[in-house]
């Protein structure tokens, strides 16, 4: 497989085209918070929305666009995100920038089966100009639920 | 015709991802460069370096008088009237702003009466184009909102040109500035500079013309076009990075306040007051960019030496290659003229959309097989934006570039949409 075959699996060309969690909806949680990202070098864009329930990421909803890698990457870490605590998201968060920064190879740890689909993206850390694609979608998550955080404390100040 | 200059430039020799050929398509962001530029600059580092324009030694001597030989070099590429007309800045954006930020200073009261013919503020207005490059837009919002000056502009027609015919409403008496670009960075178009001048000289406004993209590619003769300012950059030029020209008339950048101060740039200073040098020289506080400076003029040199006719005969021939290539693959879409691949005013490139692929995707494919273009915005998102799209796939050719190299990106380029299993 080429370096070019193994950033573009078909895994995430799947992902590029369904779009798991694409389309921004209302949501009826007390949590609620959304972030809008930009790459500046290429315009693409993303706005994710994300509900909590308690310590819980309930709900992921995005809208963007922008290239397969970007936009593949959102689609997965909707998919693998959604269920499980902020905390755990914040492990993934970690776990897919340090295979970003691992030059093409897989972390040869546990941490390949956590991230899933989104351990697909290994090739993208052969080529730096690309990594930010990958990102993006977690810039966006990780800041919604930083939003989302606040707004709930709001919220609960206010009962 | 050009010869072969490929043996001219090391750094085409090399290969990329695991052994490929290099297509180096790319010269519109950023041009290779001839030994006759590097061995200059080495040559300059080596032996001659010093303190220009300061210290009565030999090196000072040396150094100060291959600075000025570099000026007397662009200034001739360009056909200024006096090497004096030509002031060092950082690069082409440095350039644009110097202009701006100079006339913001004036309409701030500085300079005096001498510098009262820069002045605007309310009720005034600055004209752009829809096609410019960011960096000979944003400096003009600037002003426009220091001065309360309004901005305006030029629309594009849908084969990319400029409307001609909006110059008359567009520009009028309250016009103190007319920005626009001398060829456009994506649809390569080259600008009627004439129909602009004449406009702006009606109404007696100033012009600024970004010649970015034709100093490096073009015949550019700066009498003839009649603007008043044209700024270039020499890293586009097959010169270093870190250094362009700032070009205008001598009696404007005379009386046109400086925005960047300091030494060198000063007749006396007091712990008062300062009063400045005519230009050049009163626009290059600090110590410049000397080595690069040389580099920069022994770029001009080498493309003087092609000469800049035929420099543009090769060059229009790669543009005729290039659209005529691309307007032939399915799903692939030219910005800019459209349908007249030999059109004689359009520079040796072509941005393309590829339908149902993002210019990333796209700009990643081609590099997989050695071939290096720009993808993106390339700094003119409002162009982008006049065609609905976010960006585009550009190959822009130079000098070096050959017959096999526009060749080569066409028939890869119809290889993009099935590598992502796009219908057809």
């Amino acid at each position: 497989m080429s370096s070019l075959e193994q950033m573009y699996q078909q895994v995430i060309m799947d992902h590029a085209r369904a779009r798991h969690g694409a389309g921004l909806v209302d949501l009826d949680l007390a949590a609620v918070g959304e972030s809008h990202q930009v790459n500046t070098t290429c315009g693409d864009e993303v706005t994710l929305r994300v509900g909590l329930e308690g310590d819980t990421v309930a709900s992921v909803h995005w809208e963007g666009q922008g290239c397969s890698i970007s936009q593949a990457s959102v689609s997965a870490l909707t998919e693998l995100v959604e269920g499980h605590s902020i905390r755990e998201s914040d492990e993934l968060y970690e776990a897919f920038r340090a295979l970003m920064g691992n030059r093409g190879e897989d972390l040869g740890d546990d941490r390949d089966d956590m991230l899933g689909d989104a351990g697909a993206f290994v090739g993208v850390g052969k080529y730096p100009a690309r990594i930010k694609c990958a990102l993006i979608g977690w810039m966006a998550l990780r800041d919604a639920i930083a939003q989302a955080q606040a707004s709930g404390a709001e919220g609960e100040q206010h009962d | 015709m050009l010869p072969d200059l490929r043996g001219d430039f090391p750094l085409l020799a090399r290969t990329v991802r695991n052994g490929k050929p290099l297509t180096y398509l790319d010269s519109g962001a950023t041009s290779q460069r001839p030994y006759a530029v590097l061995d200059a600059m080495e040559s300059f580092e080596r032996e001659h370096f010093g303190a220009v324009a300061r210290g009565a030694h030999l090196l000072a001597e040396e150094a100060t008088e291959a600075f000025e030989a570099a000026r007397a070099s662009v200034a001739r590429l360009v056909n200024a009237a006096s090497p004096d007309e030509v002031v060092w800045t950082e690069n082409a954006t440095a350039a644009i702003n110097l202009v701006a930020n100079g006339i913001g200073n004036a309409s701030a009261g500085q300079g005096g009466s001498e510098s009262a013919r820069f002045r605007l503020g309310e009720g005034d207005s600055i004209v752009v184009t829809q096609a410019e490059h960011h960096a000979n837009l944003i400096p003009w919002q600037q002003l426009a909102a220091r001065t309360g000056a309004t901005l305006r502009w030029i629309e594009l027609d849908d084969d990319g040109r400029l409307r001609l015919d909006q110059l008359a409403t567009v520009i009028d008496g309250t016009t103190k500035v007319v920005a626009f670009t001398h060829a456009s960075n994506v649809t390569g178009v080259v600008t009627d500079v004439s129909a602009f001048v004449a406009r702006a000289r009606e109404v007696g406004a100033l012009t600024v013309l970004d010649a970015c993209q034709s100093v490096p590619h073009l015949p550019v003769d700066v009498q003839t076009l009649g603007v008043d300012f044209a700024a270039f950059s020499g890293h586009k030029m097959l010169g270093p990075t870190g250094v362009g020209a700032l070009w205008g008339r001598k009696e404007l950048l005379d009386v046109l306040p400086p925005s960047v101060f300091g030494g060198g740039a000063i007749q006396i200073v007091t712990l008062e007051k300062t009063t400045w040098h005519p230009a050049p020289t009163r626009f290059e506080a600090g110590t410049q960019p000397v080595t690069q400076a040389v580099g920069m003029g022994a770029a001009a040199e080498y493309l003087l030496g092609l000469g800049m006719a035929d420099v543009a005969a090769h060059e229009r021939r790669l543009a005729q290659i290039l659209r005529e290539g691309v307007s032939g693959v399915p799903g692939v879409r030219l910005i800019g003229p459209v349908g007249d691949p030999g059109a004689d005013d359009v520079l040796g490139l072509a941005s393309v959309v590829v339908d149902g692929v993002h210019p990333h995707d796209v700009g990643q494919v081609l590099d997989d097989q050695g071939i290096e273009v720009r993808v993106g915005h390339h700094c003119a998102q409002p162009l982008h934006q006049r065609f609905s799209v976010a960006g585009s796939t550009r190959a822009s050719a130079h000098v070096y570039t050959t017959e096999d190299d526009a060749a080569r990106f066409v028939e890869a380029l119809a290889s993009v949409r099935e590598f992502f299993g796009v219908p057809a």
